[in-house]
């Protein structure tokens, strides 16, 4: 370490560089994390459901999803009617069966855990239902839902990520014509552009948006941002209903001197360049990395920095292990893979010189409850810097925009509806858990609300 | 140590599990294999007169139940389709080389006299230690007048056995098909044949499936399907009521159990319930032949600890408990209890009581750890939460004091009662 602390200091350049790995190595590294389920796998694991009657795994997913229904249909050899019985409840329940949490929604609130520390698999059986019926509908062209008769009602979704999408679906299976408008050039949101590769190999989030669109009725628009191509006041006029889910485009920064070196990037754009590099050997990634924050995008960056072939990545965390937004299976998987972790330490100062060098860290404590910077600190050594501490809204300021309060927009939360009427919200622009199903939960249930509104005016 | 050693109607062996009469028992290669395993005797796969009969191709069908293989099986293979000079020969040289274990040999031939009298000389002379009298066999043999064809009419059940007694010295033990309808009527015709035994059950007739693509029962057949004999654990608690059955009736008639037979705790209740030695094929055709090590530890292990010095000990323990339902005390009643501690929660006792039942489990009040318990007044001691609790000991049955014993015979809402003697 001190030979290279000498390097940072004498100015040599910073080591970043693509293709440390060779293709077919990459091409592992990147495939599905937790391949499929066998036949046989989810027989076996499907039996383990005691079927539980008022089952406490519904009660924790916040999409309610017929858990031990769809998971008996599996064991009985129906797969067609698992699928459909997940979907009625959770229209993006692929990304779901690959990216929840489950350890802390349904799989933590199973029943085996008490019996034999061991859940049932839910979110495994959940992608073996769910892969059969995307792929029967991608194979026959028909989808497994029917919309309801025209109501000659058009709203506006603005965002197409996991809220606006399950939005968008259960609108038009209501009847309603829906206008789908995306900030970036293509829909899914971070299905699409911000989480882990190999947790959505395959392309699959372009695959649930086609099979998610292939109801009909929703016309998606790409590259159109609120505030940029796109008014709010003019969406007010010319539709019935606007549902915002604009998620949180903006990043946090740290705030130190030496933010603004080469190098230093935020861990999103890192994660999205990934995403979208059809040749992973085309991603740069440093030899030393260093990540700051503790939540699942500082994870997915880690890992990934890890797999793209860099020598050492440290996660850095300003608290304790426990206290980290990932959740400790999301942790384990980071240390699995050779990240290394730093807790109770915050950046004071990025240093380098054509290019990031090193990091100099300050060690943190708990005073009166509040984190304060002790006098003590260390240096890492870093070729790149990925800053992951948190995302914010991005809108531009104006004033047809609905209340915002602490960084999200106000909602009634019994409706979602926001301070303007016939503007309803979701997902991450508004407060509550920052998980897709939440975000699906809510595109869902404001769809309900909005369908409610339109219905009440026709009658008034 | 417990001493499993039997003398089963003149017919001695190490312990008491036997190989059945069926594909396991067909040849001197797979005899040879189960006697270098342990097990303490076989019953010869059924010989018939030449020329051999002639077996089909798909010969199983299985019932698996959530995830598990095999709960049940059928087949439509029937006696063996050797030479029956073959297998003479073999077994002369496999009882010379095995002279501790029961060799006995399943016979199936024509009603005739002299047909059952010329294969009881042939197989006398091979050393055999006695013969088992396939009145059984539920498929392809009794449409030909063998086999369940015979073990129907009681009548020809005491005249077969009556012959082969009087043709042979060899023990012979008569097996029962369960296809009747009262077990005994067979059982005591054997008997008054002069039978030294009976054994029991042979496979249930049955359709174990249909293949819903092609529109056939299963297993099929160049297409089609027919009907088979259905064992495996499936069977057991058909084949422990006509077993239990026959040894309250008639005391003294030496029973070999059949039926659904794979652990030591199997063998222990046909044990309990009458039966002098057992007889094992599914289970070996599932795990093959080294499944006995564990049936002699086990039921050794557990002979030991309760006390029973010799398999004869065990014969029939259960029989004086075994009664008619008008003998029960419907005065006595048991109530569920369910262990708070031990509930996980799933609810499975509650719907199950809810629906099916008598509204007699609730979630118990209180937002702390989701538990279910019991409203004591409402439960009948049914049962049934106790089988459907995935927890073992979670749900236990308590029995209350009972204020009186009180059958049906005496019972006031019975229009047939006997008159208390008090009155």
């Amino acid at each position: 370490m001190s030979d290279l602390l000498d390097d940072v200091f004498s100015g040599s350049s910073p080591d970043i560089k693509a293709g440390r790995l060779p293709g077919e190595a990459l091409a592992a590294c990147f495939a599905d994390a937790h391949p499929p389920l066998t036949r046989d796998q989810a027989d076996i694991e499907a039996n383990r459901c005691y079927f539980c009657y008022d089952a406490p795994c519904v009660t924790a997913c916040p999409t309610a999803i017929d858990i031990p229904g769809f998971i008996r249909a599996i064991a009985t050899g129906n797969l067609p009617g698992a699928g459909r019985r997940i979907f009625e409840a959770n229209i993006m329940g692929g990304a779901c069966a690959r990216v929840c949490p489950t350890e802390i929604l349904c799989e933590g609130a199973c029943v085996r855990n008490a019996q034999q520390h061991k859940p049932v698999e839910i979110g495994a059986l959940q992608r073996v239902a769910t892969d059969a019926v995307i792929t029967r509908a991608e194979a026959t062209g028909v989808h497994p839902f029917q919309r309801a008769a025209a109501t000659g009602r058009r709203v506006a979704v603005v965002g197409a990520g996991p809220a606006g999408l399950a939005c968008a679906h259960e609108l038009a299976r209501s009847g309603h014509a829906v206008d789908l408008f995306e900030a970036r050039p293509k829909p899914g949101g971070l299905n699409e552009y911000g989480i882990a590769a190999y947790k959505m190999a395959d392309g699959f989030a372009a695959r649930e948006v086609n099979f998610i669109l292939g109801i009909g009725g929703i016309r998606v628009f790409t590259n159109q941002a609120l505030g940029r191509e796109l008014d709010l006041g003019a969406l007010r006029r010319d539709f019935d209903a606007v549902f915002l889910a604009i998620g949180q485009a903006g990043v946090k920064s740290l705030a130190v001197p030496g933010e603004a070196l080469p190098g230093v990037m935020d861990a999103v754009r890192f994660i999205e360049t990934l995403r979208q590099a059809e040749d992973k050997a085309s991603v740069p990634v440093g030899r030393h990395v260093v990540v700051i924050g503790g939540g699942n995008t500082a994870i997915d960056a880690a890992v990934q920095a890890k797999r793209l072939g860099a020598e050492l990545v440290t996660l850095v965390y300003r608290r304790g292990r426990e206290d980290m937004p990932a959740t400790t299976v999301e942790q384990d998987w980071a240390l699995m893979n050779g990240v290394a972790f730093r807790h109770w330490a915050a950046p004071v100062a990025i240093e380098g010189g054509e290019g990031v060098r090193a990091v100099r860290f300050a060690r943190t404590t708990l005073a009166g409850g509040r984190l304060a910077l002790l006098e003590d600190g260390f240096v890492l050594a870093a070729d790149m810097v990925l800053k992951a501490v948190g995302q914010s809204l991005d809108v531009a300021e104006s004033e047809a925009l609905p209340a915002i309060a602490q960084g999200r927009i106000v909602v009634n939360p019994d409706t979602l509806e926001t301070s303007l009427p016939g503007v309803f919200a979701g997902g991450d622009c508004i407060s509550g858990q920052d998980l897709t199903v939440q975000a699906v939960a809510d595109g869902k249930r404001a769809a309900q609300r909005i369908d409610e509104y339109l219905k009440g005016r026709n009658h008034g | 140590m417990a001493d499993l050693s039997i003398n089963f109607a003149g017919i001695k062996a190490p312990n008491p599990f036997w190989l059945a009469s069926a594909p396991p028992t067909d040849k001197a290669y797979n005899v040879e294999r189960a006697f270098a395993a342990g097990w303490g005797g076989v019953v010869w796969k059924t010989l018939g007169e030449d020329p051999p009969v002639v077996n089909a191709s798909s010969r199983y069908g299985g019932i698996g139940y959530n995830g598990q293989r095999l709960m049940g099986l059928n087949n439509i293979e029937l006696i063996t389709d050797r030479p029956l000079q073959v297998n003479l020969e073999e077994i002369t040289m496999v009882k010379r080389k095995w002279p501790d274990r029961a060799v006995v040999v399943s016979l199936m031939v024509p009603c005739e006299e002299e047909s059952w009298r010329r294969i009881l000389r042939q197989v006398e002379e091979t050393g055999a230690d006695g013969v088992e009298l396939n009145f059984g066999c539920p498929h392809g043999m009794s449409e030909r007048g063998m086999g369940a064809a015979v073990g129907q009419v009681p009548d020809y059940v005491e005249m077969v056995t009556r012959w082969c007694k009087q043709h042979s010295r060899m023990p012979v033990i008569v097996k029962l098909t369960p296809n009747i309808t009262d077990i005994l009527k067979p059982a005591a015709a054997a008997q008054a044949g002069g039978a030294d035994a009976v054994s029991l059950i042979n496979t249930v007739q049955s359709v174990i499936g249909v293949d819903l693509d092609n529109m056939a029962p299963l297993p099929t057949v160049d297409g089609v399907g027919t009907h088979g004999g259905y064992c495996g654990p499936a069977v057991k608690p058909i084949a422990l009521r006509m077993v239990g059955e026959i040894a309250r009736a008639m005391p003294g008639l030496p029973v070999s159990g059949i039926g659904g037979i794979g652990t030591w705790r199997d063998a222990a209740e046909f044990l309990a319930m009458g039966s002098g030695c057992v007889q094992v094929c599914t289970a070996a055709m599932h795990y093959g032949f080294r499944i006995v090590d564990d049936m002699i530890n086990g039921l050794s292990d557990w002979m030991d600890e309760k006390g029973y010095a010799r398999i004869a000990d065990v014969t029939a323990r259960a029989i004086p408990k075994f009664v008619h339902w008008q003998d029960l005390n419907l005065a006595w009643k048991t109530i569920a209890s369910i262990d708070p501690e031990a509930c996980i929660g799933c609810g499975l006792c509650h719907i199950a009581c809810e629906d099916t039942a008598h509204q007699a489990i609730r979630l118990s009040p209180g937002d702390a750890k989701r538990v279910y318990e019991i409203i004591e007044d409402e439960c009948v001691g049914c049962n049934l939460c106790s089988h459907i609790c995935p927890v073992d000991g979670c749900i236990t049955m308590k029995p209350q004091q009972a204020s009186q014993h009180l059958t049906w015979k005496q019972h006031p809402n019975n229009p047939l009662r006997v008159a208390e003697a008090a009155e």
